[in-house]
């Protein structure tokens, strides 16, 4: 008896394997192997003759020390892009959560304003972007003396990402189509009988919002603000993207330039997604509703 | 007293309304917040739906910005010709559905191992898994060009194809998790009758898995095209000197511009010159065939996610 129950066992794990195993063969393929060899590229002068082999001579760091030390434009891009997802994350997350709240009640015409809101998700690439948004800026520091005078009374380290914020509002939005279906699917979750207890124990509205639906809501916002970075981070027009690809065939240095300013730029996305995860991430509330 | 009180309350409740139903003053501010963000959302869209039809005196006309004289078709013949329109669409429609067809299937294959099998190790896998969702694509790019180059498929589809065959495609790990989620979501009892009545594996996958997860497989097949489709970085460098989508062209539009009807510079073609008319019709004849797939299938696109189960447990 026990022989038969250990052979259905491993037999239902043998074809778990095989349903699987795609993935695993494509991880290691296109995924495990090419992160390695980034790294290793990273740190070699790459050499490719004629006939295709590939020599690579050791540099050790040399190629993180041009790009951050000796490339004029890298570290300049580097922290441009930074302070647009730093930006952008937090002002993508407050929208599409106050779009979710409005379109989550039952008000005419919802659905026609959800179609709206995720359009741009269905329609952005990089050309469109730059056809469509690059072109105008809102500019509305430069229409309103009165809002350029505000802003120039704010002290210097909140003028550059307010000013970043209000020229490139639009093109933030349109980051934010995905963020608020998440946040419609968070809010749909929480059960009407909270709201309705809370109402008995003499809860205001206002009371309730900021203590059941704003809680509830945090693990969404973080899986927002995680989403919102990636994407932002890998839109194609950000100026680093660019001079990552510039560099891939560059004669002396092929390669291997690029793969160091890739991971330098990977690192710096991975803290500010730690930020992320630090602010919104808290007490593990996920694990208590298990 | 009473009946003063009533009737305040039934004013406040016009106003501002109740659980049931949204009051005036709520509703108005609820469309006049929504419609401003909706018409900020929307301006570029229109901007470039009205520049498109401009003949090139009304967008000199620094009287005219939203009403045009006269609807003019000329900007789009233009702008077709330089899109090479009907084989750079072919091009993407090819590039895309592939893609979407192959990272469906093999999305579904591996969320249902994950979903329905326990196995050793699953849970690590699962971690490995959405740990793929945040390498970003500039790290892997370079050495997958290199490894293709090597095995001689750059500049040809399979750049594209293999990725997504093997679960590594534009957010394959997103489709593989929801694909998981649908295949979790049913009883083991179905399985159990189908094996019982003589289905194999596979059976049990075709005919009450697969059916089960319609719903994931519509999210998968829709989001996967719509991302290969607007996909211009990887495609660029992996066979974008050979095959040409409409985002690629519509990249390199005012080049190809300048190749078929002469450049600005020269004075004989002012007439023809490329003016932000003719540009506006190109964006809009690239992003077309998404917005008419966004018309027909809006429901499926703006619901899925909500229906998903992505969002949590």
């Amino acid at each position: 008896m026990r022989r038969v129950s250990l052979s259905v066992t491993s037999r239902e794990s043998i074809t778990g394997y095989l349903f699987f195993l795609p993935w695993i063969i494509g991880f290691i393929v296109f995924t495990v192997y090419p992160v390695l060899y980034s790294v290793y590229i990273s740190l070699h002068e790459i050499q490719i003759s004629g006939d295709g082999t590939i020599r690579a001579t050791w540099k050790g760091l040399l190629y993180y020390y041009e790009a951050m030390q000796v490339d004029t434009v890298f570290s300049a891009y580097l922290y441009d892009a930074l302070l647009h997802i730093a930006c952008a994350t937090p002002v993508i997350v407050v929208v599409a959560l106050v779009i979710a709240l409005f379109l989550s009640k039952r008000y005419p015409l919802r659905t026609f304003f959800r179609g709206v809101f995720f359009l741009p998700v269905i329609i952005m690439s990089g050309p469109v972007i730059s056809d469509l948004l690059g072109k105008y800026s809102l500019g509305l520091t430069d229409e309103s003396p009165l809002l350029f005078s505000f802003m120039s009374s704010l002290p210097p380290f909140l003028q550059n990402p307010v000013f970043f914020v209000l020229d490139n509002l639009v093109l933030i939005l349109w980051f934010s189509g995905v963020q608020i279906l998440l946040f419609i699917a968070g809010l749909n979750k929480i059960g009407p009988e909270l709201y309705e207890a809370a109402s008995i124990d003499g809860a205001s509205a206002w009371e309730s919002f900021w203590k059941i639906t704003m809680p509830h809501l945090k693990p969404f916002a973080l899986l927002s603000a995680v989403y919102s970075i990636m994407e932002v981070a890998n839109y194609a027009n950000l100026d680093v993207n660019g001079k990552i690809q510039s560099h891939l065939h560059e004669i002396g240095r092929p390669y291997s330039f690029s793969s160091a300013m890739s991971w330098i730029y990977f690192l710096a996305v991975l803290i500010l997604l730690g930020f992320a995860f630090l602010i919104l991430g808290g007490a593990k509330r996920k694990g208590d509703a298990k | 007293m009473k009946a003063l009180l009533r009737q305040k309350g039934v004013i406040n409740r016009a106003l501002l309304g109740d659980r049931r139903r949204p009051g005036i003053l709520s509703s108005l501010l609820y469309f006049i917040l929504l419609g401003g963000i909706g018409f900020l959302f929307l301006y570029p869209v229109l901007y470039m739906g009205v520049q498109s039809i401009m003949t090139p005196a009304d967008i000199t006309d620094p009287g005219i910005e939203w009403i045009p004289t006269a609807i003019y078709s000329g900007n789009y013949s233009k702008a077709f010709a330089t899109l090479d329109f009907q084989k750079a669409f072919v091009n993407s429609l090819y590039l895309s559905v592939t893609p979407a067809l192959l990272t469906t299937i093999s999305s579904g294959f591996i969320g249902y191992g994950l979903a329905r099998f326990r196995f050793p190790g699953k849970q690590r896998w699962l971690v490995l898994l959405v740990a793929t969702f945040f390498i970003p694509s500039q790290v892997t790019m370079i050495p997958r060009f290199m490894m293709f180059s090597r095995y001689q498929i750059i500049n040809t589809p399979w750049t594209q194809f293999l990725p997504a065959a093997f679960g590594q495609g534009i957010k394959s790990a997103l489709f593989v998790l929801i694909f998981m989620q649908f295949f979790s979501s049913y009883p083991t009892a179905l399985d159990e009758a189908a094996a019982i009545d003589g289905a194999g594996r596979m059976g049990v996958f075709f005919r009450i898995a697969v059916p089960m997860a319609r719903p994931a497989i519509v999210i998968s097949v829709l989001f996967s095209f719509v991302w290969y489709w607007n996909e211009t970085t990887q495609a660029s460098l992996f066979f974008g000197t050979q095959i040409k989508t409409l985002p690629m062209r519509l990249g390199s539009f005012a080049d190809s511009y300048n190749t078929i009807y002469g450049s600005s510079a020269n004075a004989a073609n002012a007439a023809n010159a490329l003016n932000e008319a003719i540009s506006m019709a190109g964006t809009f004849l690239s992003i077309m065939p998404l917005l008419l797939l966004y018309f027909v299938l809006q429901r499926q696109f703006v619901e899925s996610i909500e229906r998903s189960g992505i969002t949590g447990e």
